[in-house]
């Protein structure tokens, strides 16, 4: 471990900070319909957009029909997508004439991405036209993330109001979280990339003969915007296979620094976003600070993991952190910085072949995934899953101060630890049971890339990627029909179990009638508080997953550390 | 006077543990064991579940002679140890319960009751036939057959049975006294009393069926825990379900009863097995205090009370004000003045007029046995004159009332109608007193001030509430001044001054509009609208039917302070719950680190580094943690039935407090108690 | 349902020609004119022949030139349509066979180099078109380069420190050579042969 590498984490860390409050104080301006300073642009289009697309802005939704906008609308995208995907070889913006999708890896990428989770079982650069990249990735890269943000603005309102029945317009939000938040954003970064080298035209790929004089095609296309996107909207599906460890994504450390940042920024900004709107802005901060609490953890083993580095490669002679699949510019450092930062949101986007980590630093983001990505976590999903820990939290705690438990004048009574319970519930189901069904399969071992416990975390980390939403992966694993299935499937229940019972809950809290705060409540603002909230997490969160991360991770690092391979 | 069964006394002295209980919850215990009765609690049921499946292996290896029966059998009896420690905690709750209703029933002894029948005949039957709306007579001894209201007559009731409270008191046809109680018992004259319940829904009924726990109905709070812990036991059969699949890929093959054991110490067994015992002793506490409680929803609700409005008289204060005072006007001498106030009361039965004729007496150094002269008539209270007095046979007229009233009088008779004691008057009034004037035909005599004498330790358990988080606030029909300044002078946080039932009323709607819950009590017909309103209203058993049917709960000693400590009682009901809960829970991190290395050390032989507590061998490890998981439910069952401690403090505090006792604690206890356990195992060779 | 149904597809329409068309036209346009070379591919030529992309790293075996890490990156390695990593796990046996086999090319590749290869010399990047190698991987490779343009070792040392790249502002990213600049500053400076 080195200074700079600390220091590069601590700038990252405080840039986040830092921004937190303005990005936050911004985003519930947007969502409550006042002006900001880009409405003099944008006013105009979204009233354009409202016009054109029939919807009432002033229309309020009950969390059914806002649940049903929700789904409409992705099931739209999914077909879109999946349309596009099959019929690429015939469309425009596909210079180097990629033939269609099969139906299998259609399904499985246009779930991906419909679910924010941007799993690749394909090579972008070998597989993908432009226009498939532009208007079908990169586009759901936008509405996907927005449908997060609309979902965990729903759930803010919910708990703001009181004894109301709606919970706002799906419609609105999406179209106000793409417009103002995400495309703004989004064209600066996507400029910024350029600067720094990230290609960005609709040339064909060229071919050059090298200085030795070797043949080298070398890929381009509209890989800046693209990008951009994929960070800001914690998506992660890269334009090429290698993701942001191409030099063609992330070209430099201030690159990878710039991204990483936009991974962490919407999800950082809407813990303020959350205070801000339920007038109470330490309930924002209280989040915050659980949240930096693990990425700060989760970084820090991360780092040490890979700075000791592979006994087994030590044992050859070589001295060093481990560099197996990492890159040059970006170093030890620079990649479990990122690593943990992708996993601890819904990004994915990796920088280094997680595969090839250190157990320890794999299991990081293992767990980072298993916990649900609460860790700022994606757009709008970090924060209601955080919210959904905190309900459960509150729930026990308020028990122990003798009072029917309240989260911020709420009571907190059946129907919300149901709902709580069956957002919660999805993670282990979802992870667990696909895994075992897998290990158990023929087709499930055959596309194993390592043997050993780490084939097993192999599966595992695919499983829980999938259902987290994340798409980071141990790349080892190969595609085939079991998975491309499995993990569609996983995807799909893993994103619309977990929002349908936030929105619920949502609609839930909406309708409550709010309890004045007194002595006998306690602050769920407290170090206090986050101290339990932590312990929440780590207790009922991580400890389902245990055995079979002790399976995994934790016994191939007992392995690698006695030395025996596989 | 017949004996009163002291009922008030009674539980106080008895302890946790009787051995009559114990025993019979041992038998239930394993009644229990029925799978009908377990699947209610489905933690609990996964237990037995497991304990059926290990018995099977243990038998299945036992014939085979193969694996390990030896330990297999010893797993499978400590699950079955488990169960039967969770129903024993069960089981003695209900003992306690149906002890206490034991005392409840013998009070509803089944006398024949005399039905009036059209035409005015009566006709006798068992007073368990008796309907909502018959007609019963009831005669001096004999026994009120059932809960109703008086409609004609008035009597003399003993009500020690319920209250324990041996003084008759009256009750009478019209007006707040009109209610009896099934099961007290009549001294003098009789009575018609309509009955105002069906048989097996009296108060009593009701309570019996509460505490014995066989009807418990569960609360909404108990309800939403049970899901979280079902939810967590799905969680955690899921984790140890999808093990048997993992540690095939390792290429090893779990013993199923060794993941048994996994799930049954994983899965909240604790806070599950202890749940009800919880839930049936909170409401056996409220007993314990003569509250009769409709539900236990009403209990946990009075835990989440905000507000508490209390009735000035007889709540903050002594029934009776007390003449403090006697104020002279200058005209008059000090003892002139006394002498005249003494007279004036003389005949005053009021408790008012014997304060002042005490206090006259003192002042003017009467002898014990001063009577009025003779020929004196007495003029009473009315509500028109606001005044009372007395007019001597010498044609003096004496007056004691209100100043207005008096002042007017005294102009009446030719006065100026003008004192010199307005100052006082004024000085008295904002000092929470209450002034009287005192005169002697046209001419004001001076001043008598009574003052409301506040019950001792008020002060305390108001400061006790608002640390608590409850705001008390005073109902009083004073005048504004008067109530401020007893308000000032008791403590309350606030007061309604002049209230009539519409005030109340819109104070009790006016706090729950603004996302409070309030609690208050009352008696009379009048209150009830706002006992129906209030969240938690508790009605006094000596107030009307009226009041009981609108309250959740009745208080048998008819005191109204006795909120104070159901609302404690509530909140230890929670806080029970939940720091069990979070006992449980923490536990698990413990159990892992006991049992995964044993489980995992068969497939990688290196996860034996993880055996931090370096216990003796993976079989004793796995059965550590299964007997320490049982025997935490058996030593949690005292807590369980006492509740945890219950401060008065701040929320933050009570917190902090039990996070540090059931959370870290929950934490650390179980390292230790499975090492012990497994020292011991290693001690008896049983490794 | 049908509603909502109609709005989805309609607000589907409309954000895809924004943001699906308009986006990456737009900002196309804007990287064009602002920064050109970037937005192309950053290519690189000599004499007017384009051999490269500086942010590409390409396949390098003659002993004049500085080499790049090992790379997974199709057949024969540093392909940028076939981008990624070995993914071999860290106790994996072909991690073990591979690095073994980039220790004894590297070793035998570099026979006056003293010790043992620094490790990303030996280990896979993750893009498998890695532009970068460390400065220790560089001037472990001084003295062959030295020996195969016949020029002073101190000459291609101070190349080396002269192509070096550190971290921006001290903290960001880690201190490395850019292999095919430096080849091309190696051709340009000390014409060989």
């Amino acid at each position: 471990m080195t200074l700079p590498g600390w220091l590069q984490a601590i700038a990252l860390f405080s840039l986040v900070a830092a921004t937190t409050k303005p990005i936050g104080l911004y985003m519930a301006r947007v969502f409550q319909g006042e002006r900001t300073w880009l409405s003099p642009v944008l006013r105009p289009l979204e009233r354009a957009v409202y016009r054109l697309c029939g919807v009432d802005e002033a229309l309020e939704m009950p969390w059914q029909t806002y649940t049903l906008a929700m789904l409409a609308f992705s099931a739209v995208g999914f077909v879109w997508l999946y349309v596009l995907l099959r019929t690429q070889a015939w469309l425009p913006f596909n210079p180097q004439r990629f033939p269609n999708l099969p139906p299998a890896l259609a399904w499985n990428t246009a779930v991906s991405f419909l679910t924010n989770t941007n799993w690749q079982f394909y090579a972008g650069e070998s597989t993908m036209s432009y226009l498939s990249q532009m208007a079908g990735l990169a586009w759901h890269n936008f509405v996907s993330a927005a449908t997060g943000l609309a979902i965990a603005i729903a759930l803010i309102r919910g708990i703001a109001r009181t004894a109301c029945k709606t919970i706002g317009n799906f419609w609105v939000d999406l179209i106000r979280a793409c417009l103002y938040v995400l495309l703004p954003v989004s064209c600066v970064f996507a400029i910024v990339l350029v600067a720094q080298g990230v290609p960005q035209n609709f040339s064909p790929y060229r071919s050059v003969r090298t200085v030795e004089g070797y043949r080298q095609t070398i890929t381009g296309g509209p890989m800046a915007s693209q990008e951009s996107i994929k960070e800001l909207g914690t998506n992660g599906g890269g334009f090429v296979n290698a993701n942001s460890a191409s030099p063609n994504e992330n070209p430099t450390p201030v690159s990878n620094f710039l991204e990483m940042f936009a991974i962490l920024a919407f999800a950082a900004g809407l813990t303020y976003t959350y205070g801000y709107m339920v007038k109470d802005t330490r309930q924002g901060w209280a989040l915050f600070a659980a949240m930096f609490a693990l990425l700060a953890v989760g970084f820090s083993a991360t780092y040490w993991a890979e700075s000791v580095g592979n006994p087994i490669v030590h044992h050859l002679g070589i001295a060093g952190g481990n560099m197996e699949g990492k890159e040059c510019r970006f170093g030890v450092a620079g990649s479990a910085l990122f690593a943990t930062v992708t996993t601890a949101t819904s990004c994915g986007a990796v920088n280094s072949m997680l595969d090839s980590f250190m157990p320890l630093g794999g299991l990081v983001p293992l767990v980072n995934m298993q916990l649900g990505e609460v860790a700022f976590g994606g757009v709008g999903s970090g924060l209601y899953g955080m919210i959904v820990f905190v309900v459960i939290t509150v729930f026990i705690a308020g028990l122990m101060v003798g009072r029917t438990p309240e989260f911020l004048g709420k009571k907190i009574e059946r129907r919300e630890v149901q709902l709580a319970l069956l957002a919660l519930l999805v993670t282990p189901l979802l992870v667990l049971v696909p895994t075992a069904i897998a290990v158990l399969q023929p087709q499930g071992l055959a596309a194993l890339g390592n043997g050993g416990p780490h084939g097993f975390s192999e599966i595992l980390y695919a499983f829980s990627s999938t259902n987290a939403n994340n798409g980071s992966a141990f790349g080892g694993l190969g595609s085939n029909l079991f998975y491309d299935v499995a993990t569609g499937i996983n995807m799909l229940l893993g994103r619309f179990l977990v929002a349908i019972p936030v929105l619920a809950l949502a609609g839930s809290l909406a309708a409550k009638k709010a309890v004045a705060p007194g002595v006998g409540s306690f602050s769920t603002s407290s170090a206090m508080f986050v101290g339990l909230l932590l312990s929440t997490i780590a207790i009922v969160g991580a400890l389902t997953f245990l055995p079979a991360d002790a399976l995994g991770p934790v016994a191939d690092h007992l392995f690698v550390f006695q030395g025996k391979t596989f | 006077m017949i004996p009163a069964r002291r009922l008030q006394r009674r539980p106080k002295e008895r302890p946790l543990f009787d051995t009559k209980i114990l025993a019979g919850a041992l038998g239930d215990s394993l009644r229990k064991l029925n799978p009908r009765w377990m699947v209610r609690n489905p933690v609990m049921f996964i237990v037995e579940l497991g304990a059926f499946l290990s018995t099977f292996f243990w038998m299945r290896d036992a014939v085979r002679r193969s694996g390990s029966p030896g330990f297999d059998f010893a797993i499978a009896i400590w699950l079955w140890f488990t169960v039967l420690f969770a129903n024993f905690a069960e089981a003695v709750a209900e003992g306690r319960g149906k002890a206490q209703a034991e005392y409840l029933r013998r009070t509803k002894s089944d006398t024949l009751a005399k039905r009036m029948l059209e035409g005015g005949r009566y006709e006798p039957v068992s007073a368990g036939t008796l309907v909502k709306g018959d007609v019963v007579r009831v005669d001096a001894g004999e026994l009120v057959p059932a809960d109703g209201e008086i409609v004609q007559g008035a009597a003399t009731v003993d009500e020690s049975a319920i209250t324990g409270e041996s003084a008759p008191v009256v009750r009478e046809a019209g007006g707040d006294r009109s209610a009896v109680t099934g099961g007290t018992r009549l001294l003098s004259d009789w009575v018609l009393v309509r009955v105002s319940t069906n048989p097996g829904e009296s108060f009593l009924d009701r309570m019996i069926a509460l505490v014995e726990g066989a009807q418990r109905q569960k609360t909404p709070n108990e309800i939403a825990l049970a899901i979280l812990l079902a939810g967590l036991s799905i969680v955690f059969l899921v984790a140890v379900a999808t093990l048997f699949p993992f540690m095939r890929y390792a290429g090893a093959a779990p013993s199923i009863t060794v993941l048994i054991a996994l799930l049954v110490c994983l899965i909240p067994t604790t806070i599950g097995g202890l749940l009800s015992a919880i839930g049936i002793a909170g409401m056996d506490r409220v007993m314990q205090r003569n509250v009769l409680a409709t539900s236990g929803r009403a209990v946990e609700a009075a835990g989440d009370v905000d507000t508490l409005l209390l009735d000035k008289t007889g709540t903050i204060t002594l029934g009776n004000r007390q003449a403090v005072d006697i104020v002279v006007a200058e005209a008059a001498g000090a003892r002139e003045a006394a002498r005249l106030a003494y007279y004036s009361s003389l005949a005053d039965e009021t408790p008012e007029g014997r304060s002042i004729v005490a206090l006259a007496r003192r002042i003017a150094s009467l002898p014990e046995e001063a009577v009025q002269p003779d020929g004196a008539v007495f003029i009473p209270f009315s509500a028109y004159t606001r005044m009372s007095g007395v007019d001597l046979p010498d044609g003096t007229k004496i007056r004691k009332g209100a100043p207005d009233s008096i002042l007017a009088w005294t102009r009446e008779l030719g006065g100026d109608g003008q004192t010199s004691l307005a100052s006082d008057v004024e000085r008295v009034a904002r000092s929470g007193g209450t002034p009287l004037l005192l005169a002697e035909n046209d001419r004001v005599i001076g001043l008598i001030a009574l003052k409301d004498v506040l019950k001792p330790r008020m002060r305390d358990r108001f400061a006790r509430l608002r640390t608590m988080g409850i705001r008390t606030i005073m109902i009083t029909g004073d005048n504004p001044l008067t109530a401020a300044a007893i308000a000032h002078e008791a403590g309350v946080d606030e007061f309604l001054a002049e209230a009539t039932p519409e005030t109340k009323m819109q104070l009790i709607k006016r706090e729950q509009g603004s996302g409070r819950l309030v609690a208050m009590t009352g008696d009379g017909t009048n209150d009830a609208p706002a006992l129906a309103q209030a969240d938690v209203g508790v009605a006094m058993n000596s107030g009307t039917q009226a009041a009981k049917e609108a309250a959740n709960m009745i208080d048998l000693d008819s005191d109204p302070t006795k909120l104070i400590e159901v609302v404690e009682i509530g909140k230890q009901l929670l806080m029970t719950r939940g720091s069990l809960t979070t006992f449980s829970i923490a536990n698990d991190v413990a159990k892992y680190f006991a049992i995964l290395p044993a489980l995992f050390v068969s497939a990688y032989p290196a996860m034996g580094a993880l055996n931090v507590m370096h216990l003796a061998t993976p079989q004793s490890a796995i059965l550590s943690a299964v007997i320490f998981n049982a025997l935490v439910i058996i030593a949690l069952v005292p807590l369980a039935l006492r509740g945890v401690k219950y401060e008065p403090r701040g929320a933050a505090i009570a917190l902090r407090n039990n996070v540090l006792v059931y959370g870290l604690g929950g934490i650390l206890v179980p390292f230790a108690g499975i090492k012990v356990i497994d020292l011991i195992l290693q001690l008896l060779h049983w490794t | 349902m049908i509603r909502q149904f109609g709005t989805a597809v309609r607000i589907t329409i409309l954000s895809i020609a924004l943001l699906g068309f308009a986006y990456p036209l737009g900002i196309t346009a804007i990287a064009r004119l602002v920064f050109p070379w970037q937005a192309d591919g950053s290519y690189l030529k000599v004499k007017g022949r384009v051999v490269g992309s500086a942010i590409i790293g390409q396949r390098w075996t003659q002993p004049q030139y500085f080499h790049g890490r090992p790379s997974a990156a199709g057949k024969e390695g540093y392909d940028p349509t076939a981008t990624g990593g070995t993914n071999y796990g860290p106790a994996s046996k072909n991690l073990v066979a591979s690095t073994k086999a980039a220790i004894a090319a590297v070793r035998a590749e570099n026979p006056r180099a003293g010790g043992m290869p620094p490790m990303d010399l030996v280990t896979t990047s993750g893009s498998g078109i890695d532009p970068d190698i460390s400065p220790a991987a560089a001037y472990y490779q001084a003295a062959r380069v030295a020996a195969a343009r016949k020029i002073p070792l101190g000459t291609v040392r101070a190349l080396i420190f002269a192509y070096e790249r550190h971290r921006t502002i001290g903290i960001l990213g880690e201190p490395r050579v850019n292999v095919l600049e430096l080849n091309l500053a190696l051709d340009r400076t000390l014409s060989p042969r």
